[in-house]
C-alpha cells in the first residue's frame, strides 16, 4: 500500500472531482471535498517524511519501467511543494466561502469544488511527475481547471480574466510542449533522469539551446515573471476569493518549481548558467518585478488587486534566489513558495472576510475598518508584515537568506535592492493600515451598504468563524515559520543542496 | 523555392510558418473567436512538428504486421512514440478549445459583443459612471 502512494496522491483528487459533479448537493461535496484534500495533505506529509533523510522514491506508473514507463519522483524538494500546495488547498477549501457567489452558482456549486481538486491534482501531478510530457498534460489539467474557476466570479470581468489567462496559459503551455519536443527529438527519451544523462553529449547544439529557451519561457509565463505578469492582477481579481485564495499560493509556485526542477536537474546548473547564462536574463527581470510589481500594488484601488500586484513582486524574489544559482538563494526561493503561499493565501481570505462583512473591497470605502473588524484587519497587517519581511513572520526568513545570498554571490548591490523593495512593500501595506485604523469611520456606515442590516457605525461585527478559523491557521503558521524554520528554511536548504549535488 | 535551397529542412519551414500565422491571428485580432482559430492553428504547428519528428524516411506506418503476411527481413517503420504524445495534445487542445468557446459564450452574454476592443470601451464607461456616482 504504501509503495503505491506517490500515485495515490495524485489520482485521488482527480477521481474525487467527478465524484463530486455525482454527488451533486451542495453541502454534502463541500465537506467530500474537504475530506479528500486533507487525506491527500497527510499522504504528502507521509511522502515528505519519507524522504527527509534524502531518499528519493521512484514510481513506475502501470508497472512499466522507466524510462519507457512513466515514471513519478518523490525527492525532497518536490515531496516539499506538494506537502506546501496539499496543505494551503485543503485549509482554504475548509474556508465557509458565503456571499462571494450569485445564486445560480451556488446552486451549481459542486462544479467548482470539482474545478477545485481537478486543479489540485494537476499541480501535484506537476509537482511530483519525473516525466517531461507528463508534466505538461498536468500542467495543461490544472491549467484548465484554473480558467473555469476564475471564470466562476461574481463579476462579468471575471469573464474576460479567464479568458485572457486561457490564451497566455495556452501559449505558455504550449511553449513548454514545443521545448520538450526539442529535447525529445535530440535525445530520444522523455524521462527527465534520462534526459539530464543524454544531454551532456548533445549539450553544444542548436536544437538542445533552443529547448532550453522555449521551457524556461513557456514556464515563466505560467509562473508570471516580470514581462509576462499581464495575466495575473486580473485573474487573481476578479476570481471567487476562495479560488484567488487557492491559486495564488500554489499555482504559481509549482510553476516556478518545475522551472528549478528542469534547470536543476534536467539541463544541470553548469548549461544553465554557464553556458546559457540565464542568470544575466533572471537576475534583472527579477528585480524589476520586485520594483515594479510593489509600486503597481501601491497605486491600487482594489485590495485584491493590490495584493495580486504583490504577487508579482514576490515572484520577483523567488526567481532572484534562483538566479543566484547558490545554496543560500536556492534556499530562499524554495522557502518562499511555503512563505508567501501561506501569507498571501491568508491575505486573500481576509479580503473575502472583509467583502463579505462590509460588501466592498475599495480601500478608500473600508475607512475604520480596524475597528468594526478588529482580528480580521489583525490578521491583515501580520500577513503584510510577512510581505514587508518584518522579523518574527516568514517573510522574514525569505530575505535573511536572499540577502545572504548576494553577498554569498559578491552582489552586495542586490542585497541592498531587495532590502529597498522592502520599503516598497510598507508602503502598499500601509495604506491598508491607514485606512483601517487611522481614518475616522464617519462614513463607515454608509460605505458599508452591503453589510446586513446596515449596522451602526464602529459595531464590532466580524465574519463568522467558518470564515475566520481557515485564515486564522494560515496566519498563525505565518509567525511560527517565521520563528521555527526546522520544517519551512531547513527543509529548503537541504532541498537546496540535493538540487546542487552537494552534502546537505 | 526548391527544397535543397532551404538547407533541406522545408517542412520545418513551413510548420514555422504556420506557428507563426497562428502566433499572428492570436495577437492580432480583437474577435476572441478568431483569437481562439488562432490559438489552433498554433497548436496544430506544435502537433505537425511532432509527427514530421517521428517520421524516417522510407520507413512504413508503425502497424504490427501480421505473421501470415509473410514479411521476414526487418521492416523500417516510423516512430510511434511522437504520434501517440500527439493524441494526448490534440485532446488537451480540443478541451481547451470547448472552455475557450464556453467563456465566449458567457462574455457574449455579459456584454453584448464578443470584440475585445468594444469590450474595454464598455468597461472604461462603466469606471467612469461609477467613479462620478
Amino acid at each position: 500500500m504504501s509503495e503505491h502512494l506517490p500515485i495515490l496522491q495524485v489520482v485521488l483528487p482527480l477521481l474525487a472531482a467527478p465524484l463530486c459533479v455525482l454527488l451533486r448537493q451542495g453541502g454534502l461535496v463541500r465537506w467530500f471535498a474537504s475530506a479528500v484534500a486533507w487525506v491527500t495533505f497527510a499522504i504528502a506529509v507521509v511522502l515528505l517524511r519519507a524522504t527527509l533523510g534524502g531518499a528519493e522514491l521512484s514510481y513506475a506508473i502501470g508497472d512499466w519501467a522507466p524510462p519507457i514507463g512513466i515514471e513519478y519522483r518523490v525527492n525532497l524538494p518536490s515531496a516539499f511543494v506538494a506537502a506546501v500546495v496539499a496543505a494551503i488547498a485543503a485549509v482554504v477549501l475548509t474556508f465557509d466561502s458565503r456571499g462571494s457567489a450569485t445564486r445560480l452558482a451556488m446552486r451549481r456549486r459542486y462544479l467548482f469544488y470539482a474545478a477545485y481538486l481537478l486543479c489540485l491534482a494537476g499541480l501535484l501531478g506537476m509537482a511530483i511527475s519525473g516525466d517531461a510530457f507528463n508534466v505538461f498534460v498536468f500542467l495543461e489539467i490544472s491549467s484548465l481547471a484554473t480558467y473555469s474557476l476564475v471564470s466562476i466570479g461574481k463579476e462579468r470581468r471575471a469573464l474576460m480574466s479567464a479568458f485572457s489567462y486561457l490564451i497566455m496559459g495556452t501559449l505558455g503551455g504550449t511553449f513548454f510542449l514545443l521545448g520538450v519536443g526539442m529535447l525529445y527529438v535530440q535525445t530520444g527519451t522523455l524521462n527527465m533522469a534520462d534526459l539530464a544523462q543524454r544531454l551532456d553529449a548533445v549539450s553544444g547544439t542548436r536544437t538542445v539551446s533552443l529547448g532550453f529557451a522555449l521551457i524556461v519561457i513557456g514556464l515563466s509565463i505560467k509562473l508570471a515573471v516580470f514581462p509576462l505578469h499581464q495575466w495575473l492582477p486580473n485573474a487573481y481579481t476578479y476570481a471567487p476569493p476562495k479560488a484567488a485564495a487557492f491559486l495564488a499560493g500554489t499555482a504559481t509556485k509549482v510553476s516556478y518549481w518545475v522551472l528549478v526542477r528542469f534547470v536543476f536537474l534536467v539541463f544541470g546548473a553548469s548549461y544553465a548558467f554557464d553556458q546559457m547564462r540565464l542568470d544575466l536574463l533572471l537576475m534583472p527581470l527579477s528585480l524589476l518585478a520586485m520594483f515594479v510589481g510593489a509600486l503597481a500594488a501601491a497605486y491600487q484601488r482594489d485590495l485584491r488587486r493590490l495584493l495580486a500586484y504583490s504577487s508579482i513582486s514576490q515572484v520577483g524574489y523567488m526567481t532572484l534566489g534562483f538566479s543566484f544559482a547558490n545554496r543560500e538563494g536556492l534556499t530562499a526561493g524554495l522557502v518562499h513558495m511555503l512563505n508567501h503561499g501561506l501569507a498571501k493565501s491568508a491575505l486573500f481570505l481576509a479580503v473575502a472576510c472583509i467583502a463579505y462583512r462590509a460588501g466592498t473591497t475599495d480601500i478608500s470605502a473600508l475607512r475604520g475598518i480596524g475597528r468594526r473588524m478588529p482580528f480580521t484587519s489583525l490578521a491583515f497587517v501580520i500577513g503584510g508584515m510577512s510581505l514587508v519581511g518584518v522579523p518574527g513572520t516568514a517573510g522574514f526568513i525569505t530575505k535573511w537568506h536572499l540577502v545572504l545570498a548576494a553577498f554569498d554571490r559578491g552582489l552586495p548591490a542586490v542585497g541592498f535592492a531587495v532590502l529597498l523593495s522592502s520599503l516598497l512593500a510598507v508602503a502598499y501595506v500601509w495604506r491598508l493600515v491607514e485606512t483601517a485604523y487611522f481614518s475616522s469611520g464617519d462614513d463607515g456606515g454608509r460605505a458599508g451598504g452591503g453589510s446586513p442590516g446596515g449596522e451602526p457605525r464602529a459595531a464590532v461585527l466580524e465574519a463568522p468563524l467558518g470564515m475566520l478559523l481557515p485564515m486564522t491557521v494560515l496566519m498563525a503558521a505565518t509567525v511560527v515559520f517565521g520563528l521555527w524554520t526546522r520544517y519551512s528554511a531547513g527543509i529548503a536548504g537541504d532541498a537546496a543542496a540535493f538540487l546542487l549535488g552537494v552534502a546537505p | 523555392m526548391s527544397a535543397p535551397a532551404m538547407g533541406g529542412h522545408w517542412v520545418t519551414w513551413m510548420i514555422v510558418l504556420v506557428l507563426l500565422i497562428g502566433l499572428y491571428t492570436l495577437i492580432a485580432h480583437d474577435n476572441l473567436i478568431k483569437k481562439i482559430m488562432g490559438l489552433n492553428i498554433f497548436q496544430s504547428a506544435v502537433v505537425l512538428l511532432y509527427v514530421s519528428m517521428g517520421t524516417v524516411t522510407g520507413g512504413t506506418p508503425p502497424v504490427l504486421l501480421e505473421p501470415t503476411a509473410g514479411v521476414t527481413e526487418p521492416v523500417l517503420y516510423s516512430n510511434p512514440v511522437p504520434h501517440v504524445l500527439m493524441l494526448t495534445a490534440i485532446v488537451v487542445g480540443v478541451a481547451i478549445t470547448a472552455l475557450a468557446l464556453a467563456i465566449v459564450v458567457r462574455i457574449q452574454g455579459a456584454y453584448g459583443t464578443i470584440e475585445e476592443d468594444e469590450i474595454g470601451a464598455i468597461e472604461m464607461r462603466h469606471d467612469e459612471a461609477q467613479s462620478r456616482a
